[in-house]
């Protein structure tokens, strides 16, 4: 095999490894549209990173406590629901994004925007590789810290404040970490497809298991199979890696709905 | 002082410009029973809320003794479907946030089951549940706790009178085997009385309080619950002496002001048993049903 299909399949299962698991909390708490807008929001984070000379991380994750402090702030005038807010601040963040972008290359900056939107998964390097295994590792770290609390707050918010957990404190850095792996995630799916990579993995393994544990594992085998599948078919009949791999996991969602037909 | 687990001092709380607590004083001593009755909306919710820290009174003090380790049982729990939960990993949950990593071993989880009569539950999914067997997981789980204090939220609401009378049979079990107080909201009148030590009868501010048979012949609580009384009243106390009005109860300026205008309709001279209960009571919706249909 050659080098660059090593480290792009190594990036791929990186992402695997992070998205799947935050991908369950995220659909046990409704979260989807917002992993939506924190990944379009992303670009803008990215952009900045790019105009100030940071690390893309840095930026995009600068951007995603921003967006939640403005929804949080937003949600308390309470006459508009958070889907509505969601919608307005992810396509505002999405659109001032592309206005900074040609900013930036009209000022003469080299950027691949399609790389950023659809990600470019065989144009990683082992530099960009390393730092991705740094995020998994740190983010799958403070995830099995927090495990036990962030089950409780998607079981029931109410009874985890109870048991003392620190729900708002736990809500916050789970925003933190899902920043972290949509920062992961830009050159592997591009920031379009990242929610994909996100839910379709645990919702596909919610047929399959009866603990949050078991769903956790599950998702995760099912986005490695996806991350693998889509980047081997992609090489085999020349397709984008990022869409091809969310068709992978689409196509294992909709397997696992078939069985769930037949077996009711 | 350290008598108490649990003091409430003049608590106000209101929302949206509507007073909903005023001045609300309780005291929750070691083992007691103790049930909040009063109509909707005279805030008992808030108050329960605020006493587990899920709300902050807009003033007055809340002083739990040291390390108080309060179980609560909601009135109902939706887990959404998308989350696989079964009973057994609902119950560990609790118990690994306080305990730390080193979770509940299965014994305490099967005994807690035991104690309840749902070992059978111990791998059924959460979401399969009847609202009985959600009731009795959530006491479960509240007792792997081992808490000192109890609160249930409306705990018979929905329930049928045998599922009730089980109810507070529990409820009398779980105070002498786990030592703990218990607080219940409560607005069935009936079985309550029966198995409490103490009623607060709160309307906004605490109408009046004290043991369920001074309490049910206070004037304030015969104002709020007159005609749900009519029919019920027969079994919840004895009635066969001279009585002092107030009795042991506390007094507040405004239960003074009061009319005592039910007075004859709650003088009746025994508790029936249980079957009675239930013969009163289906005697009522009868009648009830009689009256809506002409």
């Amino acid at each position: 095999m050659d080098e660059f299909v090593v480290t792009a399949l190594l990036a791929g299962i990186a992402l695997a490894l992070v998205a799947a698991p935050l991908g369950c909390v995220v659909v046990w708490r409704r979260m989807a549209y917002f992993g939506d807008t924190l990944a379009h929001a992303a670009l803008l984070g990215v952009a900045l990173s790019i105009a100030m000379q940071m690390l893309p991380i840095i930026g995009v994750t600068l951007i995603g406590i921003t967006l939640a402090s403005l929804l949080y702030l937003l949600e308390q005038q309470r006459d508009l629901s958070t889907d509505t807010l969601l919608g307005i601040l992810s396509h505002t963040a999405l659109a001032i994004g592309l206005v900074v972008v040609s900013v930036l290359q009209a000022n003469g900056q080299v950027i691949n925007l399609m790389a950023y939107l659809f990600g470019d998964i065989l144009a990683i390097d082992k530099t960009e590789l390393w730092w991705m295994y740094a995020g998994v590792v740190l983010i799958l770290a403070v995830y099995y810290r927090l495990w036990s609390s962030l089950v409780s707050i998607s079981v029931n918010e109410e009874l985890a404040r109870i048991d003392g957990v620190k729900v708002d404190r736990d809500k916050f850095i789970f925003m933190l970490l899902l920043a972290m792996v949509i920062a992961v995630a830009i050159n592997v799916v591009g920031i379009l497809l990242v929610t994909a990579l996100l839910i379709i993995p645990a919702a596909s393994a919610r047929l399959f298991v009866h603990s949050p544990q078991q769903m956790v594992f599950i998702s995760i085998v099912f986005a490695i199979v996806a991350v693998t599948g889509g980047l081997f078919s992609s090489l085999q009949w020349d397709i984008p890696a990022g869409p091809s791999i969310v068709v992978m996991a689409s196509l294992l969602f909709f397997a696992s709905r078939l069985l769930r037909i037949s077996r009711d | 002082m350290s008598t108490f687990l649990l003091q409430a001092e003049h608590i106000n709380f209101s929302r949206k410009g509507k007073t909903i607590l005023h001045d609300v004083s309780i005291q929750i001593a070691e083992q007691e029973i103790i049930t909040l009755i009063g109509p909707n909306g005279a805030g008992k919710t808030s108050l329960i809320r605020i006493l587990l820290g899920l709300l902050k009174a807009d003033s007055g003090r809340i002083q739990p003794q040291k390390k108080l380790r309060i179980g609560y049982v909601p009135q109902k729990i939706v887990i959404p479907q998308v989350m696989p939960l079964r009973v057994y990993d609902f119950l560990t949950l609790s118990a690994r946030v306080l305990f730390g990593s080193n979770k509940l071993s299965d014994e305490h989880v099967h005994a807690a089951l035991k104690e309840l009569d749902i070992d059978y539950l111990y791998a059924a999914a959460m979401q399969g549940l009847s609202g009985g067997e959600v009731q009795r997981v959530l006491l479960a789980r509240a007792l792997l706790k081992q808490p000192k204090l109890l609160i249930l939220d409306e705990p018979a609401a929905g329930m049928d009178v045998i599922g009730q009378q089980t109810l507070y049979k529990t409820i009398q079990m779980i105070r002498q085997q786990h030592h703990c107080s218990i607080l219940m909201v409560s607005h069935d009148l009936h079985l309550v009385m029966a198995a409490t030590d103490k009623v607060i009868c709160l309307n906004t501010h605490v109408c009046c309080t004290g043991h369920p048979d001074d309490v049910s012949e206070h004037p304030e609580y015969i104002k709020l619950f007159g005609s749900a009384l009519d029919g019920l009243a027969l079994y919840s106390h004895h009635h066969d002496h001279e009585h002092d009005i107030h009795g042991n109860v506390i007094e507040s300026e405004h239960c003074l002001s009061c009319e005592y205008n039910n007075g004859e309709k709650i003088v009746h001279s025994h508790r029936p048993v249980n079957s009675e209960i239930k013969t009163a009571i289906v005697h009522q919706h009868q009648q009830q049903h009689e009256d809506d249909h002409g």
